[in-house]
Order: C-alpha cells, then sequence, then structure tokens
C-alpha cells in the first residue's frame, strides 16, 4: 500500500467546537495545510463561525474574517482588492462556505465574483443542508432526505442543485469536487487552485454526523461511498470546457450508501430504486458534459 | 479650482481627492452618475483605485468591508432601495468599526416606484451606527467628503454623506474644487490601528458571546460620543486650510428669535431666503439648519433655540405611525431640558414634491400664529 503523504505542517490550532467525527473539521485542517500560512479566510455563516471557538479565543493559526451569510464572494472580493493595492498579491483569499452560504443565500454574491474573476478561492463545505441551525433543507439536500423542514412524511422531492454546472457555466478557470476519503486527491486540487489566479472552486462533500443522523466513526467511509455509489463523483472543470473525471474503480450501488444513514431510514425498495436511478442519470449527465 | 459641476460630480471630485483606493458600487438613480464619473475618472489614469463593478449593494458594502479591514480607504454611492437592501451590512460596518464612507443621495423608497428627492432612505437607517452628514449645497457635498474621512478615520466609525436627488444631484452649481496638494494637508493617507496582516494573523468578527458584546456596542457609543468634539475640530481645520466651515448646525436669521424653522438638505437655502423676508416684515424669526443628523446634535441645538417659544420642524420624511424623523430627535433631545419650546412638525416634499418658499412661510405663520399645533403632524402641500 502506497503510503499517503500529507503536509505536517498544521495551520489550525489544537482545540475546536466541531461534533464529533464533523467532516468539516477533517477538511480544514486538510485545507490549510494546503492553503499554507499566507492565507486570508473568509468565512460566511456556517458551521466554521461557530467551530474555531469565540472571541477572544481562535483555533485558525491564519488570518480570518467572519463575514455576513450572504457575502462570501463579495468579502473576499474586497480582501483581495485592499491586499492588492497594497502590493501583497502573494497571500492567498480563501473563502469557506457552507451549502446554504453557496447554494443558497449566497449564490447572487458569488456568482458575481466568478463573473468578475476575483482573484480568491472559494470552498464550499457542502454537508447538505442547514446542519448549523439544526438540520434544514437547502438547495443541496438531496433527493428523499429527511431533515427537521422535509420530515418524512414529506421528505425532500427535488434533486440537489448542480452548482458545479453552475459554477463551470461561468467559465472560472478551475471547478472540481472533492472529500477527505481522498486526501491526496483533495490536497492535490487545493494545490493546484493555489498555482491559478482568478476564480477557484473547490465543492466538498461533508459528512455531518447529527444532520445525516450517522455515526460519528463512518464519516470517511460515507465519504468514500458517496464516491463510489457516484453520488458524488470526483472531477474537474478548467476554464468551463475540460473536464477530468477521477473515475473510481468499485462502483457500489446507491443502497451501500443510503442504508448506513438515518436521514434516508424511511426510503422504500422503490424510493432506493428510484434514487438510483436518478444518480445514474445524473451520472450519464455529467458524462455528457465531459465529452463535449 | 472654481467649476461648475452637479452634485454628483462633486462626490466624485470629493472621492478623488480623498485618495479612495477600493470603491465598490452598484448603480440606482439617481446615484448612478457618480459611479458613471468615477468610472470615467479610474479609466482615464486619474486614481489608482480598484473599482469592483459588484452584482448588488449588499455586495458594494460587504465588498468594503472586506477591503475596510484589509486597511485601505474606502467609497461607495447608493440611494433608496439600495440603502435598505444594504442594511444588514450597515449593522455590519459600525459592528466592525470600519471607517467606510457612502454617499446616498436621498430617493423616496417604493412603492410606487420614485426616483425623486425623499430622506425616508437614510433616516430608516438611523439605528446603524452610521454618522450622517446632510448637505445643502453642491460646495457642501465635496467638502463634507473630505471631512467625513477624517471623522471615520478618527473615530472608526462609518460615515454617510447625504444630498438631495436631483436638487443636488443633477443640478449644477459653481463649486471650488481644492488641489489634491491642498487635501493631503488636511487628509493623510490612511494607517489603520488594526490591520489585516498574513504575517500576524488575526482574527475579525468572531462570535461574541453575551460575556463579551454587550461592551463592544458600549463602545460603540462611545466612539458616537466624540463625534461631535472631533468633527467640530476637523471642521475648524478645514476652515483654516480652505476658508469653509460648516459645523454641527448653523443659525440663520435672528439670533434671539421667538419662533425657529428647522431644516437640513436642501430645503435650508429655500428657507434662508423665506426668512428673511418675514424678518423684514419685522418678525422674530430665524433658521436652524442641520447638517449633523447622527450623532443628533442636542448641544448644539438647545443652546441656538435659546429663549425661543416655538420651533417649526420640516420633515422630508415620514415614519408612518409617529412623523417626521428630525422632529421626533428634537422633541427628544429636549424633554430633559428646562426650556421646552413648542415643536411643530411638518412633513412636506415626500416623493419629490417641490417644498416652495409658499410651502415653508406658510409653516413657519402657523406656528407664529397658533400657540401650540392643532394636530400631532401638521401636513405641508398634502393635496386634500
Amino acid at each position: 500500500m502506497k503510503k499517503m503523504e500529507i503536509p505536517l505542517s498544521e495551520n489550525l490550532g489544537c482545540g475546536h467546537l466541531a461534533c464529533a467525527g464533523c467532516g468539516a473539521a477533517i477538511s480544514m485542517r486538510l485545507a490549510l495545510k494546503a492553503l499554507g500560512e499566507k492565507t486570508v479566510l473568509v468565512i460566511p455563516a456556517s458551521c466554521w463561525s461557530i467551530i474555531p471557538g469565540s472571541w477572544p479565543y481562535s483555533s485558525f493559526r491564519v488570518n480570518v474574517i467572519h463575514a455576513g451569510f450572504v457575502t462570501g464572494g463579495a468579502t473576499a472580493s474586497g480582501v483581495r482588492a485592499a491586499l492588492d493595492i497594497r502590493g501583497d498579491h502573494e497571500s492567498v483569499v480563501a473563502v469557506w462556505a457552507g451549502d446554504g452560504g453557496t447554494f443558497d443565500i449566497g449564490i447572487q454574491a458569488l456568482s458575481g465574483a466568478a463573473e468578475r474573476n476575483e482573484d480568491f478561492i472559494y470552498i464550499c463545505n457542502d454537508n447538505e443542508g442547514y446542519m448549523n441551525t439544526g438540520t434544514q433543507r437547502s438547495s443541496a439536500t438531496p433527493y428523499l432526505a429527511w431533515t427537521t423542514t422535509t420530515p418524512v412524511r414529506q421528505p425532500k422531492e427535488n434533486p440537489k442543485k448542480d452548482i458545479m454546472a453552475i459554477m463551470a457555466d461561468h467559465q472560472i478557470p478551475y471547478a472540481a469536487t472533492a472529500t477527505i476519503a481522498y486526501p491526496e486527491d483533495f490536497l492535490r486540487k487545493m494545490e493546484k487552485a493555489k498555482g491559478i489566479r482568478g476564480t477557484r472552486f473547490i465543492h466538498l462533500l461533508s459528512p455531518c454526523p447529527p444532520g445525516w443522523r450517522i455515526a460519528s466513526e463512518l464519516v470517511v467511509k460515507l465519504s468514500r461511498l458517496a464516491v463510489r455509489t457516484r453520488v458524488f463523483p470526483l472531477y474537474e472543470v478548467e476554464n468551463g470546457r475540460t473536464y477530468t473525471l477521477q473515475e473510481e474503480p468499485h462502483v457500489t450501488p446507491v443502497k451501500e450508501y443510503l442504508k448506513l444513514q438515518g436521514r434516508f431510514s424511511h426510503l422504500t425498495e422503490k424510493d432506493i430504486e428510484e434514487t438510483q436511478r436518478r444518480v445514474d442519470d445524473t451520472w450519464e449527465r455529467l458524462l455528457r458534459r465531459a465529452r463535449c | 479650482m472654481k467649476k461648475v459641476i452637479t452634485g454628483n460630480q462633486a462626490v466624485a471630485y470629493g472621492v478623488i481627492l480623498s485618495r479612495v483606493e477600493v470603491i465598490s458600487a452598484y448603480p440606482i438613480t439617481p446615484q448612478t452618475t457618480i459611479v458613471e464619473e468615477l468610472s470615467e475618472l479610474i479609466a482615464n489614469g486619474r486614481l489608482n483605485t480598484r473599482f469592483l463593478k459588484v452584482e448588488s449593494e449588499h455586495s458594494a458594502m460587504a465588498a468594503l468591508i472586506g477591503a475596510s479591514t484589509g486597511g485601505v480607504r474606502v467609497f461607495t454611492a447608493t440611494s433608496s432601495h439600495g440603502l435598505a437592501y444594504m442594511h444588514e451590512m450597515l449593522h455590519w460596518a459600525s459592528g466592525a468599526r470600519l471607517p467606510i464612507v457612502m454617499v446616498n443621495v436621498n430617493r423616496a423608497i417604493g412603492p410606487g416606484w420614485n426616483i425623486w428627492n425623499d430622506q425616508s432612505d437614510s433616516v430608516s437607517q438611523r439605528d446603524t451606527g452610521w454618522v450622517q452628514l446632510y448637505c445643502e449645497n453642491n460646495q457642501e457635498v465635496l467638502d463634507t467628503i473630505l471631512q467625513a474621512y477624517r471623522i471615520a478615520e478618527s473615530v472608526r466609525l462609518p460615515v454617510m454623506v447625504v444630498l438631495d436627488a436631483f436638487v443636488l444631484s443633477h443640478t449644477s452649481e459653481p463649486v471650488q474644487v481644492p488641489s489634491i496638494e491642498e487635501v493631503d494637508q488636511f487628509l493623510p493617507a490612511f494607517y489603520p490601528e488594526y490591520i489585516l496582516d498574513t504575517k500576524e494573523p488575526t482574527a475579525f468578527s468572531m462570535i461574541t458571546t453575551p460575556e463579551h458584546f454587550f461592551e463592544f456596542r458600549y463602545k460603540i457609543q462611545k466612539a458616537m460620543e466624540q463625534v461631535p468634539e472631533i468633527s467640530k475640530k476637523v471642521d475648524m481645520e478645514f476652515k483654516s486650510l480652505f476658508g469653509r466651515g460648516y459645523g454641527a448646525i448653523e443659525k440663520y436669521g435672528s439670533e434671539k428669535a421667538e419662533v425657529f424653522l428647522m431644516t437640513s438638505g436642501t430645503v435650508t437655502s429655500t428657507s434662508r431666503m423665506v426668512i428673511q423676508k418675514l424678518l423684514d416684515q419685522g418678525l422674530s424669526v430665524g433658521g436652524i439648519k442641520v447638517k449633523r443628523f447622527r450623532p443628533f446634535p442636542v448641544e448644539e441645538i438647545c443652546e441656538a433655540l435659546g429663549e425661543a417659544k416655538k420651533v417649526a420642524v420640516i420633515d422630508r420624511n415620514l415614519s408612518a405611525g409617529v412623523g417626521g424623523i428630525f422632529a421626533q430627535e428634537l422633541k427628544a433631545s429636549l424633554y430633559s431640558r428646562g426650556r421646552r419650546p413648542g415643536v411643530f412638525g411638518f412633513i412636506s416634499g415626500l416623493g419629490g414634491r417641490d417644498i416652495t418658499p409658499e410651502l415653508i412661510e406658510e409653516a413657519v405663520l402657523y406656528t407664529w400664529e397658533h400657540p401650540q399645533p392643532e394636530e400631532e403632524i401638521l401636513w405641508l402641500g398634502l393635496k386634500k
């Protein structure tokens, strides 16, 4: 087995307030290894508004600006402009937003910034719902999932919004999906993003133990299953045109992914079949886009 | 150099002369000619400035919050719905103690759609922790922008400079435009106390528990309380350099008038003429122009009123259910004073209807003739 190559440097201090097993905590630690010391993080309202602790303590060893919910793309544009005016072209500006702050309330500011091709890395930590406020549905919540606002008698009827397609179609230089089950792939994508100028978008799937109703030790396993079942394929899009798929050879039925999660425990066999059909369909859609 | 320019051009000159480093704005009538003029000036290489042409006013203010945290001098301009859309970020700017300067061109808020002059947009942002300065003419607009940066950067609070739609924004007047060298003497480069620097990691605007939040808000109030003294000092310095000063208020007409007329913005110019006419007729009347709305110049106004018996206030804004906001502020200011002149609250000119000399005279004469107002809200120029 190949030895993992993860940098030893840490830009996240000891102690934080994330839930046990939190995918976002592991993701942040890895992301900061790639981003390095000269980073300004912009964090619109999300789990990571809470996780680093409250004033006057913070677990970050890099600069961080906590920002209004809607404002990830806009605040980062302003920070970048200020650093550039001051002659600091070296420091990296990175937004860390949740799916609510990206897919829903923050999409306008993000789309505006991407259209202007603002020079920052935008990381969407997607835990598929408003987990910080106690698990309400967002437009990133998958089909038929339970949340507190999509109770099992009326689970989510609509598919998850395809944020990658939306971002890729802004023709930004780089967009990629990643997850902590593939840390080297994640770090490689972060490094690649860091080497490019303009708007770069990283879509991170981030399993949430309380929100997905899963055991905390299943976070990495579910991250891997999401990729293997093609629920969350790993791929990159450059300039909205060049697609690179990191195809997973061990394709697994979606059922294996769904059955480990409490938020899908109400699904009937028919529901699971329908989910499988939709996942296959979305995969085909991705392949079609990639072939164009 | 003397130029004949509109109020919005005066804004643009003020911004250039202040060596603003980041501008972020979204177009809205009647602010648009400001962003057009600034875009031209930047395109011509007149400014070393980044102009972020964002997709909304909310993002305009958010981007400035990012840039101002990054330690550079910033500017935006808006009006009406744009200002309302920014509301959340206005609180954020003052809460984060950022010296942002914004111009708001007063415009009514719909529906129905109305692009004309009305202060309801700016007065409804009075509780957001911004200093608010109202202007009477284009010269004052330019001068106030220069002063606004000095005030903002001294107390670390954002400042809103307010001018009337069309009456100033799109009307040309002769304006003395100072040279940038002169302005540099008055307004030095901005070196903030706390700066974003990746060599020294800092966390900004962190979650703040009930244990600490209260004290942060107390400090904002304390900073506001410094504004009268600091703005007085800034204004005096400005006057010694440029020969023009404004004060928090300006008193005109009879020094010891029995009846005063209180106005803000361009209504004051018309009022000056009316007050002079009534003085000539032998009435003991005077005028008070309110320039600084936040923090409200309680001391200055109470002193100016002296032994006056009554004050007529013309508000070009309406807080439905209460009346005019300047009148409300005046009433609140007078409550703790021993001497309380009667306050006559007039509402006029909503949605850009002209406030004519005849209407102003009507307001002053009504106040002169009545021992107290017959109604809590007196409607001036209302079609019945």
